[in-house]
């Protein structure tokens, strides 16, 4: 009798579940990893961009419209992300080509490497942006 | 007795392409093709760059010149089959609604080939000066 209804007690009781995101303190590492899959994502759609250039680079009438894109407030947003999204998923794939190799896993390295990746990729693109700027004479 | 047990038959073993049958294929291809992004994306940008700011006959012109255009077309084809792989596990990792992820995972793949032919289809108009 007892052990029936400690049976059916402990059938409806809570388990313990695997913990999941939001059960750890935010770290780095873990946002980048978050941020490498973001970014990724955020690359597949800009093909879009990248494939409406090509195919308006050979009408005038299509690169005015592309280049009237581009220029817009919106359009340069857009451009400016864009370009951070590549450079950030590109360090961050060449840090998981380190990985690949089984290197790069200790406590410093894997702190350092993601530190650098995100540093990094803002530098890149600020640097990149200074120059467009310069170049069309915008800055 | 003894031995330890096997859930897959020995030529499922041999072949090693586990449940998907396609054994470590993909995850090959995106580390092949995330090697061959790196050099491709900097090449890119580079000649984006070179191109700024100039008109519509310049930027056919050299884009539609050999060398860049190979480039152009490699990088094309490297970062759409990355994609297409990247997007179909994060696909796998978030919809767990089968014919949901099933028609996700075709839109990807559809999506993929559509942007990446489209693209080329750009710079060999451009080549081609059709």
């Amino acid at each position: 009798m007892a052990d029936t209804h400690s049976f059916e007690r402990n059938a409806g009781a809570e388990r313990p579940l695997s913990p999941h995101l939001q059960i750890y303190r935010p770290m780095l590492t873990m946002m980048m990893s978050i941020v490498h899959r973001i970014t990724g994502f955020g690359n597949y759609f800009g093909t879009l961009l990248l494939a409406w250039w090509f195919i308006a680079a050979s009408s005038p009438n299509a690169y005015a419209r592309f280049q009237w894109f581009a220029s817009s407030w919106i359009g340069r947003l857009i451009l400016f992300g864009y370009t951070w999204s590549v450079i950030h998923h590109m360090l961050g794939g060449i840090r998981h080509l380190i990985w690949d190799t089984g290197r790069g896993f200790g406590p410093k390295e894997r702190e350092w490497l993601a530190a650098a990746n995100l540093i990094a990729s803002i530098a890149i693109t600020i640097v990149l942006w200074l120059f467009i700027m310069l170049t069309m004479g915008i800055a | 007795m003894g031995g330890p047990l096997h859930i897959r038959t020995p030529l499922g073993r041999v072949l090693g392409r586990g449940a998907a049958k396609s054994g470590t294929e993909h995850f090959w291809q995106q580390r092949l093709t995330a090697v061959a992004n790196v050099p491709l994306t900097i090449a890119a940008i580079a000649i984006l760059i070179t191109l700024l700011g100039r008109n519509q006959a310049a930027v056919a012109q050299i884009l539609g010149s050999p060398a860049v255009a190979i480039i152009m077309l490699l990088f094309v084809m490297s970062i759409t089959i990355h994609m297409r792989i990247g997007m179909a596990v994060i696909i796998e990792d978030y919809v767990h609604d089968d014919s949901l992820k099933l028609t996700l995972l075709m839109a990807n793949t559809f999506f993929a080939i559509a942007v990446g032919l489209a693209a080329v289809y750009g710079i060999l108009k451009l080549s081609f000066g059709l």
